[in-house]
């Protein structure tokens, strides 16, 4: 038979930002005389949707619309400091000081509602929908539009808000490790199933299913393209990737992407899903993070899926064809002795 | 060799450019036009972000001589939105999530459109196909591929062009 | 933070970039244009491993379009660094321009700017070094092994050195040795990660512009904007408020821009020339130059039980830096702290080393140190499952981390939810389990 399939799956853990902490993160909120906010970060987005996340953990704290919410990012001279954008850390450290700065940017901001209304701050409540007003008495309202123009035009002030947000550095002590690597951990498990064909080594992944358990998502579909794109680039890396075909023999050395292969939409399974939430102490309103750990799963969930279905013992990725037919010559060369 | 002067037919306007010889169309479209649509992801040929259409084909621009394009209408991404509004094919992109970084998406919409132009009720496969030129590192495919098939229904829906 | 009823966070409401992504209207770093930009394009060497005899720029300086080119003799700063330094991690290891040796392929040497990309290319060809070959460093186990030469001064066994003089970041927690002894059953295995590209659909890159004001503008697909201007004034020894660093969106990232590779050199052009410089990675630069993803090798012991438990896992792993430090002890000690996975086990031995090559430098992807850590104990936790006859399902459930359990690194476990996860996607997957796997919960041993 030169088709054969097999399942395996992998469960995974993942710490949320820089190792050790020390890796801070500051956000500035200012409101416009129109009543929008802008929030200023120097963090970078690589694309994962940063400047909507944090939107909308900026809106939530403001108690405003989403949609008034501008996020400006990687710029020194006007962003506040950001370790970067890297170990899982954005959502985490970036989202934390992002509350932090728009509690006092609200603070400010139910100070000058609380003059125009003849009442006191603690007394006002947002409805998200751009208006504050008397706990419990809904027509005693401003909006926020006439909060900014009040404190921009008649009382000359800021309605702003800063906010560093830094896990403290921790030490790893040299002879026993011990130490406070993480703010929290997220998980993960994914189970695969792949077809090898044992004439030409070739593996496809034919189904991927996974959990993820993230803390509260900010935002479902972003983590669905974080998970989806990770399954891809396991895949990659499970058979495909290398810098060093020959490692540890520098030679070859692709330089292409005729040489350096990656999966294409062909090798795409379906992947199915779910993400369960349990809320991080730490995090913005819960959140973890989902950014690196989405690779993690896929690819030793594929290896153990292949030696599941050939009953051989691969540990080393790539597994590329070469890997899979050495493998079985090895066990028809046990069985044979 | 000296530098030489050209006449080029790009999103519906007659361009004239000073070019290298050996220049590239891809050089020329974004160094010279300042259209920066067209991306540079590998210069090898090897990723389809360039890709442009050139009476129509998919062609990879920094594989193509800006001088061997001779009077050939070349459309780029910007060529989509000549009139602003946004085409079906990019709204399925933006509902589907078919971007992260968005570096390969305007190869990978001038890949998709060259598709359906030809064939406007492709099966899943034949997208599979007609974006295998196209490298993307961030969506895993799949959200791209949907995005495709949601224009080609939608286009079959309408019966409108892709652009 | 209390859990009150949420309003926009948990919501889709769209990506803010789609649109522009779509329209092709996104602007990225090497999307603004200047006249009179210069491009810069790197000599790098060609040997694994050689001491430098000379290097001749005249046929390149000749060669029509070139402006100027830069070897280390023009860095105005430090000569060597280490993008950690500053806070401490050390020491600096990296040449920013090669001199007197070179320790791996593709090691910049000469930079050459010309009025065009082509122009620097053909001009960075006409560097001409001459090599004295030494013999090459590759394998990590070989690499430590004193049978080789020390490949720098800073590492005698060719292996970073912790704090107290340690050769490995550890893990010591319990006795391991104890826990082979009462174990029933011994399981080792081996395992080998590859170098993997991050493949960014856009490279590294950045555009350098002088302001005319003294200071430089640079635009940058840096993942740390303020950590690369830092990095780069600390280089070329200059105020850090005459650089102002701007990003925009990235082209993907993945980790692999975050090495300050390519800003210092073009800001030190640009302050040279008084020209915006253009300094932007080939693919093959990509591809062979920029940092990849560590290759990791480890070796896993395992003392299991009859019924299951693992009681010892003792793990030697080697991370194959390359030929520089960059951030490879910070990947030892995160893949150290990972350790033993997202299990309770109560003796645990690690030692995590950090081993140094004639390979190109590696450094952070997408996962950096814990990829290779749950590849290898996710194989390994198979193997035990085989080894005793379970199934693999209960004996991860069996093992998995509880709250309020002590992990290795001695920090009361919190946040868990491994033992949740587990069982949905056992029921995702039809994978049916009994019922005293599916009571098992994260809280099953804290008290309260």
């Amino acid at each position: 038979m030169a088709k054969v399939r097999g399942t395996g799956f992998a469960a995974v853990n993942y710490p949320t930002g820089m190792h050790l902490g020390g890796d801070p993160t500051q956000s500035l909120i200012h409101m416009t005389p129109a009543g929008d906010f802008v929030v200023t970060m120097a963090s970078v987005d690589l694309g994962q949707g940063l400047r909507t996340v944090l939107a909308q953990i900026a809106a939530e704290t403001l108690g405003v619309p989403y949609e008034s919410i501008v996020v400006e990012t990687a710029d020194t001279d006007t962003g506040p400091h950001c370790t970067g954008t890297f170990a899982s850390r954005t959502t985490h450290r970036a989202g934390n000081a992002v509350v932090m700065a728009a509690q006092e940017a609200r603070k400010a901001m139910l100070e000058v509602a609380g003059e125009l209304l003849e009442a006191s701050p603690e007394d006002l409540e947002t409805d998200g929908d751009g208006n504050i007003h008397i706990k419990g008495v809904a027509e005693k309202s401003v909006s926020v539009g006439e909060v900014a123009g009040a404190a921009h035009f008649g009382y000359g002030k800021t309605i702003a808000g800063r906010g560093a947000y830094l896990k403290p550095p921790s030490p790893m002590d040299p002879e026993t490790g011990e130490c406070d690597p993480d703010s929290t951990q997220a998980h993960a498990c994914t189970v695969v199933e792949v077809e090898v064909d044992t004439e030409t080594g070739m593996v496809e992944v034919i189904d991927m299913k996974s959990v993820y358990e993230v803390g509260q998502q900010v935002n479902p579909d972003l983590v669905k393209g974080q998970i989806v794109g990770g399954s891809w680039m396991g895949i990659g890396h499970a058979l495909y990737e290398t810098t060093a075909p020959g490692y540890p023999a520098i030679d070859p050395a692709p330089v292409d992407f005729q040489n350096y292969l990656q999966p294409g939409a062909a090798e795409m399974p379906d992947v199915t899903c779910e993400v369960l939430e349990y809320p991080a102490e730490s995090g913005p309103y819960g959140g973890k993070g989902v950014g690196e750990m989405v690779t993690n799963g896929p690819i030793p969930a594929i290896v153990n899926a292949i030696n599941n279905a050939l009953d051989v013992r691969i540990t080393q990725i790539p597994v590329t064809p070469e890997v899979v037919l050495r493998a079985l010559d090895e066990k028809k060369a046990q069985a044979g002795a | 060799m000296e530098d030489k002067l050209i006449r080029l037919a790009v999103n519906g306007r007659d361009e004239a450019v000073v070019i290298q010889p050996l220049a590239t169309l891809q050089d020329v479209l974004r160094d010279k036009l300042e259209l920066n649509a067209v991306k540079s992801g590998c210069g090898q040929g090897g990723c389809g972000s360039c890709s442009v259409l050139v009476d129509g084909e998919l062609q990879l621009s920094c594989l193509t001589l800006a001088e061997r394009v001779g009077d050939a209408e070349v459309t780029t991404l910007e060529g989509l939105n000549e009139t602003n509004a946004i085409v079906p094919l990019q709204q399925a992109f933006i509902e589907n999530y078919a971007a992260q970084c968005g570096y390969c998406t305007a190869g990978m919409v001038m890949a998709a459109k060259a598709l359906l132009d030809r064939n406007p009720a492709p099966s899943r496969d034949e997208i599979v196909e007609g974006l295998s030129g196209n490298l993307c590192r961030c969506t895993g495919f799949a959200p791209i591929v949907r995005a495709v098939q949601q224009a080609a229904q939608a286009l079959s829906d309408t019966g409108e062009e892709a652009s | 933070m209390s859990m009150k009823e949420l309003g926009v966070v948990g919501r889709n409401v769209g990506q803010r970039d789609l649109e522009s992504h779509a329209r092709g209207q996104t602007t990225y770093y090497e999307d603004v244009h200047y006249p009179r930009m210069l491009h810069l394009k790197m000599h790098r060497s060609a040997e694994p491993h050689a001491r430098i005899v000379s290097v001749d720029t005249s046929a390149a300086e000749a060669s029509p379009g070139v402006v100027c080119v830069l070897t280390h003799e023009d860095l105005p700063g430090k000569k060597v660094w280490n993008g950690l330094a500053a806070v401490g991690v050390g020491p600096e290891d990296e040449p920013i321009l090669a001199f007197d040796k070179v320790r791996w392929r593709g090691e910049p040497i000469v930079a050459v700017l010309g009025e065009s990309a082509e122009a620097a290319r053909a001009g960075a060809a006409k560097v001409e070094v001459d090599y004295d070959p030494l013999p090459g460093v590759f394998d990590v186990e070989e690499a430590i092994s004193g049978s080789l030469p020390a490949l720098t001064a800073h590492w005698p066994n060719n292996h970073y050195i912790y704090p107290d003089d340690h050769g490995a970041a550890q893990i010591r927690f319990g006795d391991v040795e104890q826990g082979f002894a009462e174990a029933d059953h011994i399981v080792e295995d081996s395992y080998q990660t590859s170098p993997i590209e991050q493949a960014p659909m856009e490279t590294n890159g950045c555009i350098a512009k002088p302001g005319g004001d003294g200071r430089i503008t640079v635009h940058t697909n840096t993942q740390a904007v303020h950590f690369a201007r830092d990095n780069t004034a600390a280089i070329l020894g200059i105020a850090p408020g005459k650089l102002r660093f701007l990003g925009g969106t990235v082209g993907g990232g993945f980790g692999g821009k975050v090495d300050v590779a390519v800003e210092p050199i073009s800001v030190l052009a640009a302050m040279r020339t008084g020209r915006p410089v253009k300094f932007k990675y080939t693919r093959e630069e990509e591809m062979q130059v920029s940092s990849t993803r560590s290759a990791w090798r480890l070796n896993i012991k395992d003392g299991v039980m009859d019924d299951g438990r693992i009681v010892a896992r003792k793990i030697t792993s080697y991370q194959d830096s390359g030929a520089y430090l960059r951030f490879s002890s910070y990947g030892s000690m995160k893949h150290a702290g990972h350790m033993p996975g997202p299990y309770t086990i109560p003796n645990v031995w690690v030692d995590a080393r950090v081993v140094f090559t004639n390979r190109p430098p590696s450094s952070a992807m997408r996962g950096f140190g814990v990829m290779a850590a749950s590849f290898a104990i996710e194989l390994q936790m198979d193997k035990v499952a085989k080894t005793i006859g379970m199934d693999p399902w209960q004996l991860r459930l069996l093992n998995a981390y509880r709250n309020g359990d002590m992990r290795a690194h001695r920090k009361v476990n919190e946040d868990a939810a491994m033992v949740e996860t587990i069982q949905a996607a056992a029921q995702l997957a039809g994978h049916e389990l009994p019922a005293e796997y599916q009571a098992m919960t994260s809280w099953d041993r804290k008290a309260s």
